[in-house]
């Protein structure tokens, strides 16, 4: 099972504990991922300035793929969303396509619908599965609970994923957390986005609506929050401290990316899994497991 | 507000926008209100409104304001809006065309800018580098070139040079 590795901006900077525990779980199950140069910017940063650069920065990167025989692998939700969207719709519309690659010619470069694009826990989900990775279990999380924030790019549109989950009641990510023995939480407002798309635009209401979160997750007892992308975890983890400033709260809950959770019930080191980069400590949680 | 002011094809120029189709099948329901998690906070923010104002055609007052930049695109209204009208996709034919008007909010137009000029959003620097070769990552690319070209193609690099900033 081979895949090019689609990074993304954020967590090589923001949230390496991403990439770190993504790398280290693939290796552990057998999952290649392949380190692509020439991929850049997905395009979603810039789709609300501009839709026309924002599809053929997606366009690109698909091309980019396709010209390796690779399917993609991405690990933050807004990326995964940006190339899905941008791949159904090239495929679906010869116009379009053909329009596309009338600029994608300019820079040497041709997109011809060869590459399918999958965020790392849709892989563990639908391509390794639960059974299988369940049979890998080295430690089992049971005292742990653990409450999954699905966040929005990865399952809306759902237009754009083809249905394949619900988008009001998922439970991928409840099923990925349960498989290590851990309990799954549910907590009111379950789907509510983080916020952090607006965090430059205007700071507080985006702390306010990542700070009911935290009010939810807390009150329904999680030790840990469970989340796939790292804008999300911006808000929860880089920002938890401000919003408990700001708001005057006091929340100090960790905040973990599923390869973490998945890596410490397999087994590997924490220091592996870049435990020491979340900036809310974990230390406590690994004293439970 | 007088009727002078209004532009009766402002709601054409939206929907022939990419994202902007189907604006028009929008009969004011306000269900997109009630799932926004924005509108919840900051009742400033009103896609609802907002769609309104574009088919009465307040054209100079939608695209210089700065609410329409408040949709955090969680796609929750596009999910459950029985018009099918995907107002995400509808404020971004909106920001576009606010843009092309020379009105950018100025988080956006930064992160526009960072991407044109190095082709990702967070600068990656030497020290980085040897950072993630220490962790054993390997070292990343500190530009692309590539997306400076995509920029000129579309003229997106001109329009961010006639912003007047909000």
């Amino acid at each position: 099972m081979t895949y090019a590795f689609f990074l993304g901006c954020v967590s090589p900077v923001m949230a390496r504990q991403n990439e770190i525990s993504t790398r280290r779980v693939a290796r552990e199950i057998g999952v290649n991922l392949i380190d692509v140069v020439d991929f850049a910017c997905c395009g979603f940063p810039i789709k609300s300035v501009n839709v026309e650069t924002s599809l053929l920065l997606a366009a690109r990167n698909l091309s980019i793929a396709e010209e390796l025989g690779l399917n993609i692998c991405t690990i933050c939700s807004g990326c995964t969303g940006s190339l899905t969207e941008a791949n159904k719709a090239l495929k679906e519309n010869d116009k379009l396509r053909g329009d596309v690659n009338k600029e994608l010619h300019k820079i040497g470069r041709e997109y011809n619908g060869g590459t399918r694009v999958t965020h790392f826990a849709k892989i563990l989900y639908h391509e390794i599965g639960v059974e299988t990775l369940k049979r890998k279990v080295q430690k089992s999380l049971e005292h742990l609970a653990i409450a999954s924030h699905y966040g929005c790019h990865y399952l809306k549109p759902s237009h754009i994923y083809g249905k394949a989950e619900d988008p009001e009641f998922p439970r991928s990510l409840d099923e990925l957390v349960a498989l290590t023995g851990a309990k799954t939480i549910d907590y009111e407002e379950k789907m509510q986005c983080c916020g952090g798309n607006i965090l430059g635009v205007d700071e507080n209401t985006a702390l306010t609506i990542a700070s009911r979160k935290l009010d939810h997750v807390t009150a329904a007892a999680a030790d840990a929050i469970n989340l796939v992308c790292p804008l999300c975890n911006i808000v929860y983890d880089r920002n938890q401290r401000l919003i408990e400033k700001r708001l005057t709260k006091s929340y100090q809950i960790p905040i973990l990316f599923y390869p973490q959770i998945l890596g410490l019930a397999l087994g590997i080191n924490p220091n592996e899994l870049g435990v020491t980069m979340n900036r809310i400590s974990v230390q406590g949680l690994l004293t439970k497991i | 507000m007088t009727v002078t002011k209004l532009d009766p094809r402002f709601k054409d120029e939206v929907s022939k926008l990419p994202g902007g189709e189907n604006l028009k099948r929008c009969f004011q329901c306000g269900t997109c209100n009630v799932a926004c998690p924005v509108r919840e906070i900051d009742e400033e923010y009103n896609p609802r409104k907002i769609i309104h104002m574009v088919i009465l055609g307040m054209k100079d007052r939608v695209l210089s304001s700065d609410f329409i930049w408040l949709c955090s695109s969680c796609y929750t209204c596009e999910e459950r809006c029985p018009q099918d009208v995907r107002i995400p996709e509808v404020m971004d034919a909106i920001k576009n065309l606010a843009v092309n008007e020379g009105y950018i909010h100025n988080a956006f137009a930064q992160q526009a800018e960072t991407v044109g000029k190095l082709g990702i959003l967070y600068a990656i620097s030497a020290f980085e580098n040897k950072r993630r070769s220490r962790l054993g990552l390997p070292e990343l690319p500190s530009q692309n070139h590539e997306i400076k070209e995509i920029y000129k193609i579309t003229g997106l690099d001109k329009l961010l040079r006639k912003r007047e900033g909000i």
